[in-house]
């Protein structure tokens, strides 16, 4: 294959590339007459790149479009350009230290990343059922206010895209009432690191449960606004009802889950089948309908954010005081923290401990704290429900104080593969409804 | 075998591959004893203790299906799985690749197993297993019958080649692609094996033991703190 460009203007990227399948021409820009001028005479075939710095693509996602007119004839998907190592990382740091990394995989649901993965180690360690009560029942209360915080950005994001951008401004406003819950819990609002294995960081501060009910009561009110705007809008349907099709079928074939599956007509929830952290206990439904587009699974989402305040709702009820961390001081953080005048740290109460009164509650604090605890030799797949589907955590432990190997099966990762299934055949402005219901997050994709 | 606290126990007539791992140097002890971490210490672990039948509940009815359906396209019944694993109340079929595409095929046909979902494919690299160093594994899921299955291939570092499954499961497509891109698996019959994670012109496969993880030491204030990689390890 003889490949030679020829820098014909001023831009460098702009030109021709002779290759085996003729002459190939990179358009940049530059004036329009010159390429139809060079390209009269030769088959056409219009690739386009959509991507990855777009603002409809969802996030850096690059779309290899293949168009005749308005039709997309090809569509594929170049990833990668979020590509961070996280899963490498791993195996260089402690398993209570993997938290602050898988919590930046997905960013719009650090606390799903933080469970799947916390629920991998206990697996392996073999403390799941030593989890105690008031640490589950918190997991599942953040787990469910990030379902709510997540499913927002994929009404804003996914309306704004689709150039509707009021519900962008709501979504996003609502959103914000979440992230001043999680910020008042754990902190900080994304990447917490909040949930670890064992249990969580801290308690609930005081006021927090105050705090979440009085939320609980304006996020109805507000939701609202969007949903106001998103059901039965005409201009709105026009653009999303009987777009991105997907049905079972495929679905099972493409491995695809969560709300883009549910907008089958099948109540598949991970909560429901294989439930975990005390699902089974909570009293909530599986929301579906049958349309298999786009505007069913934004529907979808409306719907379970209503079910998911149910939860939490139930969770708020049922927090008895109680230890929020397993009692096995091999594996507990041997810290209390507390707010000092420097911010999130140890507790006076526990740094007097150790460096005044007990030699070896010091070995102890500095051997967990540097060395960190080990985990059985073994291999687990553990499974949740994330706000896209099915998020799995493949975990390989060779008995040290490091994971040998974490694998996320990231929904995102998977589910993306079903855009050319959604979109050949449909126009361009279509792919972006397509891919806005998927609901991708690319830093969940790429890792 | 010595008798330490995180080796599985095995029984005398498991058929055992070569997969006891022994480890020497700078580790703590599992429990009390030496903690400096200097003492030289050595121990072992098996990765997947092989389990002898009945494995018990549905585990039998699976693996029976499995080897009934597998027979029955020509696989010896002796042959179908290497071994089977079962570790913290889940299964894990181990497949040679010449016997891993009727077995796929078979798990998603058969109306008693139907696992209908792929859940894609991971790879886990055991530089110390020779002949086996390059592990891909399969989590399977039958919504049907709310059940979860593991499928592992092992392959050699000299003939990484896995059979693609990407017409059985087309899900698979990107997950192959992934697996490829970070271990070097060839995954024969695949569409388009290509990088997908890392640039194209990328050299070598990032999560394979052997490739470091890079990073520079971080000077401060005249002290150093090594890179992540090249700091103490006890595992």
């Amino acid at each position: 294959m003889s490949e030679q460009t020829t820098h014909s203007t001023a831009d460098p990227y702009a030109g021709f590339t002779d290759t085996t399948e003729g002459r190939v021409h990179t358009v940049t820009g530059q004036d329009w007459d010159t390429i139809t001028g060079a390209a009269a005479g030769q088959t056409e075939r219009l690739v386009v790149n959509m991507g990855p710095q777009h603002p409809s693509t969802h996030g850096v996602l690059r779309l290899i479009l293949e168009i005749e007119g308005e039709t997309v004839t090809e569509a594929r998907c170049g990833i990668g350009y979020l590509h961070t190592g996280i899963e490498k990382n791993l195996e260089y740091r402690t398993w209570t230290q993997g938290v602050t990394f898988v919590t930046r995989m997905d960013y719009l649901s650090p606390f799903f990343n933080e469970t799947a993965y916390c629920l991998a180690v206990e697996k392996l360690l073999g403390i799941t059922d030593q989890i105690p009560e008031r640490a589950n029942v918190i997991r599942v209360m953040m787990m469910e206010l990030n379902r709510i915080s997540s499913h927002l950005v994929a009404l804003a994001t996914g309306g704004m895209e689709l150039g509707a951008l009021s519900p962008m401004i709501f979504g996003f406003r609502e959103r914000e009432l979440v992230l001043d819950l999680f910020e008042l819990i754990t902190g900080l609002r994304m990447n917490s690191a909040y949930i670890r294995p064992g249990g969580v960081a801290q308690d609930l501060p005081d006021g927090a449960v105050e705090k979440i009910r009085e939320t609980l009561d304006l996020l109805p009110k507000r939701l609202k606004d969007t949903s106001d705007l998103l059901v039965d809008n005409q201009i709105w349907m026009g653009r999303t009802v009987g777009i991105g099709f997907l049905d079972l079928p495929t679905c099972m074939a493409l491995g695809i889950t969560g709300p883009v599956l549910r907008s089958t007509g099948f109540a598949h929830d991970l909560r429901k089948s294989q439930p975990y952290c005390g699902y089974e206990t909570y009293d909530f439904d599986v929301p579906t309908v049958d349309t298999c587009d786009v505007y069913g699974r934004f529907l979808l989402r409306i719907r379970e954010m209503q079910e998911s305040m149910k939860i939490v709702r139930q969770c708020l009820d049922r927090l008895k005081p109680g230890p929020v961390m397993v009692e096995d001081a091999k594996i507990a953080w041997p810290a209390q923290l507390a707010v000092g005048s420097d911010g999130m740290g140890n507790s006076l109460a526990h740094i007097r401990n150790i460096m005044a009164e007990s030699m070896e509650a010091l070995i102890h604090h500095f051997k967990l704290v540097t060395e960190g605890f080990r985990v059985p030799a073994g291999q687990v797949y553990q499974a949740i429900e994330s706000p896209r589907g099915e998020l799995g955590v493949h975990m390989v432990s060779d008995g040290g104080t490091r994971p040998y190997r974490v694998h996320f099966r990231d929904p995102s990762f998977n589910n993306l593969q079903a855009t050319a299934a959604m979109s050949e055949g449909g126009q361009v402005a279509d792919i972006i409804g397509a891919i806005a219901s998927i609901d991708p997050v690319m830093g969940g994709v790429d890792r | 075998m010595t008798n330490q606290p995180n080796l599985p126990v095995v029984p005398e007539n498991a058929a055992l591959l070569d997969t006891v791992v022994t480890k020497h140097g700078m580790f703590s002890p599992s429990a009390g004893g030496d903690t400096s971490g200097f003492g030289g210490l050595v121990e072992r672990f098996e990765l997947a203790p092989a389990a002898m039948k009945p494995f018990g509940g549905w585990f039998d009815d699976v693996s029976d299906a499995i080897v009934k359906a597998a027979a029955a396209k020509g696989l010896p019944t002796e042959s179908v799985f290497e071994r089977v694993s079962i570790d913290r109340g889940e299964i894990t079929f181990f497949v040679s690749p010449q016997n891993l595409r009727t077995v796929m095929q078979v798990l998603r046909d058969e109306p008693s197993l139907r696992f209908e979902m792929c859940m894609g494919v991971n790879g886990v690299h055991y530089p110390f297993e020779t002949g086996r160093e390059l592990h891909a594994v399969y989590p399977m899921q039958s919504v049907t019958h709310n059940r979860r299955v593991r499928v592992e291939v092992a392959v050699s570092d000299d003939n990484p080649h896995i059979p693609s499954i990407v017409d059985i499961y087309p899900g698979n497509n990107w997950h192959e692609r992934e697996t490829w891109d970070f271990f070097g698996i060839v995954f024969d019959g695949h569409p388009g094996l290509t990088r997908i994670e890392m640039p194209d012109d990328w050299p070598g496969h990032p999560q394979r033991k052997d490739y470091p993880l890079g990073g520079i030491d971080i000077e401060y204030k005249g002290a150093t703190v090594p890179a992540p990689d090249k700091r103490r390890s006890y595992s």
